[in-house]
């Protein structure tokens, strides 16, 4: 079963999981269409109890994790968040809270402070009311202003998170423009990558190519303005590569996430990977999920790799890109990440962006699916 | 930036660990690092005897005078002055 593990030529010592990523609960005020949770979330809603969780913080510390991320759903649903936070900074990880902002009172950001939080991450859909709320399908905006300016004053660096797509991308500069009103340190325009909810969504949300010139024009017109005062990345849709990233840093190599259920993964979208056995802290210990699981084993190194990988002098570079892009588009967890101009399938995700550059005549009429909980447990699909 | 550029050289004297950042021993690695959101940076072990040592209250000289003592050796000052530079112009340190 650990063949790929014991395998010295084709995997490298492994490392520790320098982060880790506590996914508390799938539940979420926000109805996001392209949201990264599963589709198929509320049909693994039997959440961790605090106990577990400091158990699972305790035995990845012990093997080297030090940065901690509290996330979701929205990690603030949980009321116990300040207890996993203090038991996290007393163990010694620096602690990261990525939230929407529902929920975020003075009351809680205090408590927080106190617990010994480090980082805050806040995520925007939109610098409009209407268009953030058509988005997220709540009333939030005012929420999420309110939330940043707490943020601020509690000393925190102000990180905004906006999650771009075909719907929001003419309003970057509008977006841009309320990041510098709220005196972001740092702003990520991150273009949706097409998992889960977003692929759902995919031929509504995918931008065109002439949307996307403009849009990292106006970025740059921004960057010169702003010199060091506030940091941007834009982050491009995965479809307009010719490499594939390496996705996660590669598999098993830094990176373990905890889902709500106590499920691990090597990335939050891992799950709707077929043929995979992805042990539960409920029934192995952190340590030897993480050495010696069959889950995390998998797809480390580059052993598994077929062709064109396996030949392929980029391949350490970016380790076939992503395992799940891989199965969602080419059906196949161990095939080239198709992103890549290598991969035999890069031609069929051409001619789907291409068709995608002009809006369907029916477009009106498909209906965006936004997440919720009867939509997901109605899926007949994984993403 | 700021830090680095904005403050006269003859003001920088207090270093103390930046904003953001934390400085552990972390037996994992055998080392000082510096963590910061979504990062982390291995220190070497001088980097780490001279972090370690800026808490906001111990001037310059102090810090060097440490150093040298501790190491019994002399001649420090030019070498601990250039990383404390590189340190804030990274946002490592920054100056009280």
């Amino acid at each position: 079963m650990n063949d790929i593990a014991t395998d010295a030529t084709a995997a490298p010592a492994i490392g520790p999981p320098h982060w880790l990523l506590a996914e508390l609960t799938y539940r979420c005020p926000l109805h996001c269409v392209f949201c990264y949770n599963p589709v198929d979330f509320a049909k693994h809603e039997d959440e961790l109890t605090t106990a577990e969780w400091l158990r699972v913080l305790r035995e990845a510390r012990e093997i080297g994790a030090v940065q901690c991320g509290f996330s979701g759903g929205e990690p603030l649903q949980r009321n116990d968040l300040e207890i996993l936070v203090a038991e996290a900074h007393r163990l010694g990880y620096y602690t990261n809270l990525i939230t929407s902002g529902i929920g975020l009172n003075e009351q809680r950001i205090g408590w927080l402070k106190e617990a010994g939080l480090d980082h805050i991450q806040l995520s925007f859909q939109d610098s409009t009311r209407e268009v953030n709320d058509f988005l997220s399908s709540t009333r939030t905006f005012d929420l999420k202003r309110k939330a940043a300016g707490l943020i601020k004053a509690y000393g925190y660096s102000m990180v905004l998170n906006c999650v771009i797509h075909r719907l929001n991308i003419d309003h970057i500069d509008r977006i841009i423009a309320l990041a510098v009103e709220l005196e972001a340190d740092y702003l990520e325009l991150a273009n949706t990558q097409f998992y889960s909810w977003a692929h759902l969504n995919r031929d509504q949300l995918l931008p065109t190519r002439e949307q996307l010139v403009h849009a990292e024009a106006v970025t740059n017109q921004w960057r010169e303005k702003l010199g060091s005062k506030m940091k941007i990345f834009f982050v491009v849709p995965d479809y307009y590569e010719s490499r594939p990233k390496k996705c996660m840093n590669g598999w098993g190599n830094v990176f373990m996430t905890i889902a709500p259920d106590g499920v691990a993964l090597p990335c939050h979208t891992a799950r709707m990977l077929p043929g995979l056995a992805f042990p539960s802290v409920r029934e192995q210990n952190v340590r030897d999920i993480w050495y010696a699981s069959e889950g995390f084993n998998r797809f480390r190194g580059t052993g598994w790799m077929k062709e064109p990988c396996a030949t392929c002098p980029e391949r350490e570079k970016d380790l076939g890109g992503c395992r799940c892009q891989a199965y969602m588009l080419a059906q196949d967890p161990a095939a080239a990440d198709p992103v890549c101009d290598k991969s035999p399938r890069h031609a069929e995700l051409v001619a789907t962006v291409d068709r995608l550059q002009t809006p369907r005549e029916d477009a009106a009429v498909i209906p965006l699916v936004f997440r919720g909980r009867k939509e997901s447990l109605a899926a007949d699909r994984l993403f | 930036m700021q830090a680095a550029t904005d403050t006269p050289p003859s003001d920088r004297n207090l270093p103390r660990i930046g904003r953001g950042f934390r400085l552990q021993w972390e037996p994992a690695q055998s080392a000082h690092v510096l963590l910061y959101p979504e990062g982390m940076v291995k220190l070497n072990a001088s980097a780490g005897e001279i972090l370690v040592r800026c808490d906001g209250v111990t001037p310059v000289d102090s810090i060097v005078a440490d150093l040298e003592k501790r190491f019994a050796t002399i001649g420090l000052e030019r070498d601990v002055r250039a990383f404390l530079d590189l340190a804030a112009e990274q946002r490592w340190v920054e100056w009280v």
